[in-house]
C-alpha cells in the first residue's frame, strides 16, 4: 500500500469533465512534479485531493486509510499539508506567530483558553529552530503585512513543515517571485525531510527539472505521462498537449 | 531592523511579554485610579457611571467577536439584554436576589444567547450576516414584548430588589454600593480577557478574522472557535446587562433592541476595535458625550455625536486608541532615527 493513493478520481463541472479519470500513488520521500498546460484541471485535482472538493467518483487514500470523504482539517491532521499558489498568510501577525500557532495547532493545543505561547519555551525554540532553517529568523517579530513577498513564499513553506505533514502539496511554491528568490525557496525545499512526500505543482521547468524525481503530466483532465523528468521532454503526447494548446491559442487570436 | 534582530537572539520574546505584563498592571492601576476619582469628583452621577461600566461590558463582549474575530454583527445587544432579564427574572420571579447570584444568572443566561445566536449569525458571511444579527436581535425584543407575563413587556420588569451585597453592604440611594461591584466586575473581567486574547485560542481567533480558509488549511477549527468565542463574549455582555439590573432594578425593553447593538458598535468604532482599551475608552468617552451635549442642547445633541464619529472615522479610522497609539509610536521612532 502506498503511503498516498488516489484511485480513478473524476470530476465533472456541468458538461465539462475537470478530473477524467486520475490515479496517482506517492512513496515516502517522493519528489513529484505535476505539470500540465492552463486548464488541465491542475487546481482542481489539488481541491479534490485537500478535500475543498468532494469527486463524483474515485478514492483518496493516505496511510492506508480512505479520506475521500474526510473534511480538510481531518486530512491535515492525518497528515496531509497544502500550501497556497496565491500567498495566505495573516497580514498583522508576525512570522513567529504564524509558526507558534501551526505548532500549537499539532500539539492540539490551539483552542487552549489560557497560558500564552510565549511562556512556552519548547515551542518558541522549535518555531525559532523552524524559520531559522529558513533564514526567516531577523524578520521574525514584523507583521506579515510589511515583509517581502519571498519571505511570505518562504513561511508558507516554514508553516506546512511546522504541521510536520507526511504528504506535502506545493501549489506553485514560486509564482510571482522573482528569479533570485526562487534560489532561496529551492533551497528551502531541498531541506525538507528526506521521508516526507512532496507533490508539487509548478510551471517554471527548470525549478521542475531541478527539484523532481518523477513528473506526472495532467492534460485535460487526464494523467498522459507518469515517468522520469528525462524523459517527459521527448514524450510525444505532452508535447502535443502543450504545443497543441499553444497552436489553439494562436489560432484563435 | 537591529532592534528586531537584537529582540531574537536568546531573549525574544521574553521583553515583549514583560512588556504586556506592565500593560495590564498599569491599565488595572489605570481603571481603579480613573474610578476613584469620578466617584470623588462626581458624587452625583454615580448612576450614569454605574450605566457606563454595564455598557462597556458589552462593548467589551462585542470586541470579542467582532474586533477579535471578525464577525460583523448588529445584534449584541440580545446578549446583553438576556442577561439583563435573566437578573430581573430570577429576582422578581423566583427570589434570587443575592447580587453575586444575580450577575452568575446573567453571564450564564448571556452564554447561552450567545451560543443560540451564533449558529443563526455564523450561517452567512458579510452582509447576511449582518442581516441576521439584526433579525436574532428584533426577535429577541419582539419575544420580551410578547411574554409580558414574565418580562412585563413595554413597561419594563419591575419589583426586582437585590439583597444586600456580600449581606453587607446596601444597594444605597446614591449608587455607591452599584458603582463599587461594577468596577470590580470590569476588572475581574477586563484580567481575564486580557488572559483570553494572549491565549492560543485568542491568537486563532485574530487568524481566522484574517483569513479562516488558511486556518482550516492548517487543521485549525473555524466554526467551532467562533461558537465558542461568543459564549464566551455572551457571558460578559450578559454579565453586563445582569449589572445593569442589581444597579437600576428595573429591566427595560430597549436592553434588548437594535438601536443599543448599534450604539455598541459605534462606540467600539469610535474607540477602537481589537484591543480592548478602545471598548472601554469608546464607552466612555460616548455615554459621556451624549449626556453632556443632550445636557446642553436636548433638540440638536445627535447632530452633535454624529459630527464627532464623522470626525473619528474620517481622521482616526483605528478610532480613538488606535490614533493614540499611531502618534506614540510615530514619536518613539521618530526619536530613535
Amino acid at each position: 500500500m502506498s503511503l498516498f493513493a488516489v484511485k480513478n478520481l473524476r470530476k465533472r463541472f456541468g458538461g465539462l469533465l475537470v478530473t477524467n479519470d486520475v490515479s496517482l500513488s506517492l512513496e515516502p520521500g517522493d519528489r513529484v512534479a505535476l505539470i500540465g498546460p492552463n486548464g488541465a484541471g491542475k487546481t482542481t485535482f489539488v481541491n479534490l485531493v485537500t478535500g475543498h472538493l468532494l469527486p463524483d467518483a474515485g478514492t483518496v487514500h493516505l496511510a492506508g486509510s480512505d479520506v475521500t470523504a474526510d473534511s480538510p482539517r481531518k486530512r491535515v491532521s492525518a497528515g496531509l499539508v497544502r500550501s497556497f499558489q496565491v500567498t495566505r498568510l495573516f497580514p498583522e501577525m508576525t512570522p513567529l506567530e504564524h509558526v507558534a500557532l501551526a505548532l500549537l495547532q499539532r500539539q492540539g493545543k490551539a483552542t487552549s483558553l489560557v497560558s500564552d505561547y510565549r511562556r512556552m519555551p519548547g515551542l518558541l525554540q522549535e518555531a525559532s529552530d523552524i524559520l531559522g532553517v529558513l533564514e526567516l529568523s531577523a524578520i521574525a517579530n514584523l507583521p506579515v503585512s510589511v515583509i517581502a513577498y519571498g519571505q511570505q513564499r518562504l513561511l508558507e513553506i516554514a508553516l506546512a513543515m511546522a504541521l510536520r505533514p507526511r504528504v506535502l502539496l506545493l501549489d506553485e511554491p514560486a509564482a510571482g517571485v522573482s528569479s533570485s528568490d526562487t534560489v532561496l525557496i529551492e533551497k528551502a525545499l531541498a531541506r525538507l525531510p528526506p521521508e516526507l512526500s512532496v507533490l508539487m505543482i509548478e510551471h517554471d521547468m527548470d525549478f521542475v527539472f531541478r527539484f523532481a524525481r518523477r513528473v506526472v503530466v495532467l492534460a485535460a483532465g487526464a494523467v498522459i505521462f507518469d515517468g522520469s523528468p528525462r524523459e517527459v521532454a521527448a514524450d510525444t503526447r505532452v508535447r502535443e498537449a502543450y504545443l497543441g494548446s499553444y497552436a489553439d491559442e494562436h489560432a484563435g487570436a | 531592523m537591529t532592534d528586531v534582530t537584537l529582540n531574537l537572539a536568546g531573549t525574544r520574546s521574553l521583553r515583549p511579554l514583560r512588556q504586556t505584563l506592565a500593560v495590564d498592571a498599569a491599565a488595572v492601576i489605570a481603571i481603579i485610579g480613573v474610578s476613584a476619582l469620578l466617584f470623588v469628583l462626581f458624587p452625583g452621577s454615580l448612576a450614569l457611571l454605574t450605566r457606563i461600566v454595564a455598557l462597556m461590558l458589552l462593548v467589551l463582549a462585542l470586541d470579542l467577536v467582532t474586533g477579535f474575530a471578525g464577525v460583523g454583527t448588529l445584534g449584541h445587544a440580545a446578549l446583553f439584554g438576556a442577561g439583563a432579564y435573566a437578573a430581573g427574572i430570577g429576582a422578581a420571579r423566583f427570589g434570587i436576589t443575592d447580587p453575586l447570584a444575580m450577575l452568575g444568572l446573567g453571564a450564564a443566561a448571556g452564554a447561552a444567547a450567545g451560543a443560540l445566536s451564533s449558529v443563526v449569525i455564523l450561517r452567512a458571511h458579510g452582509l447576511g450576516q449582518l442581516v441576521l444579527s439584526i433579525a436574532v436581535v428584533q426577535l429577541a425584543h419582539e419575544a420580551a414584548n410578547k411574554f409580558s407575563a414574565w418580562t412585563g413587556g413595554s413597561d419594563g420588569l419591575a419589583g426586582i430588589v437585590p439583597a444586600r451585597l456580600f449581606g453587607l453592604y446596601r444597594f444605597d440611594l446614591w449608587g455607591r454600593t452599584s458603582f463599587m461591584l461594577a468596577v470590580a466586575v470590569l476588572v475581574v473581567v477586563f484580567v481575564a480577557l486580557r488572559v483570553l486574547v494572549r491565549s492560543p485560542f485568542g491568537m486563532l481567533c485574530r487568524a481566522i478574522r484574517q483569513d479562516p480558509v488558511r486556518v482550516k488549511a492548517m487543521g485549525a477549527p473555524v466554526y467551532f472557535t467562533l461558537v465558542k468565542m461568543y459564549i464566551i463574549s455572551g457571558a460578559v455582555a450578559g454579565l453586563g446587562g445582569a449589572l445593569s439590573t442589581v444597579a437600576t432594578k428595573v429591566v427595560a425593553l430597549d436592553s434588548l433592541s437594535f438601536n443599543l447593538s448599534a450604539e455598541a458598535l459605534v462606540m467600539l468604532v469610535l474607540g477602537g476595535a481589537g484591543n480592548l482599551f478602545g471598548a472601554m475608552v469608546g464607552t466612555l468617552v460616548f455615554v459621556w458625550f451624549e449626556d453632556l451635549v443632550s445636557a446642553i442642547n436636548p433638540f440638536h445633541w445627535l447632530t452633535v455625536v454624529g459630527l464627532l464619529l464623522i470626525c473619528v472615522v474620517l481622521f482616526a479610522p483605528r478610532g480613538l486608541t488606535g490614533a493614540v497609539a499611531g502618534l506614540w509610536m510615530s514619536r518613539v521612532r521618530g526619536g530613535r532615527s
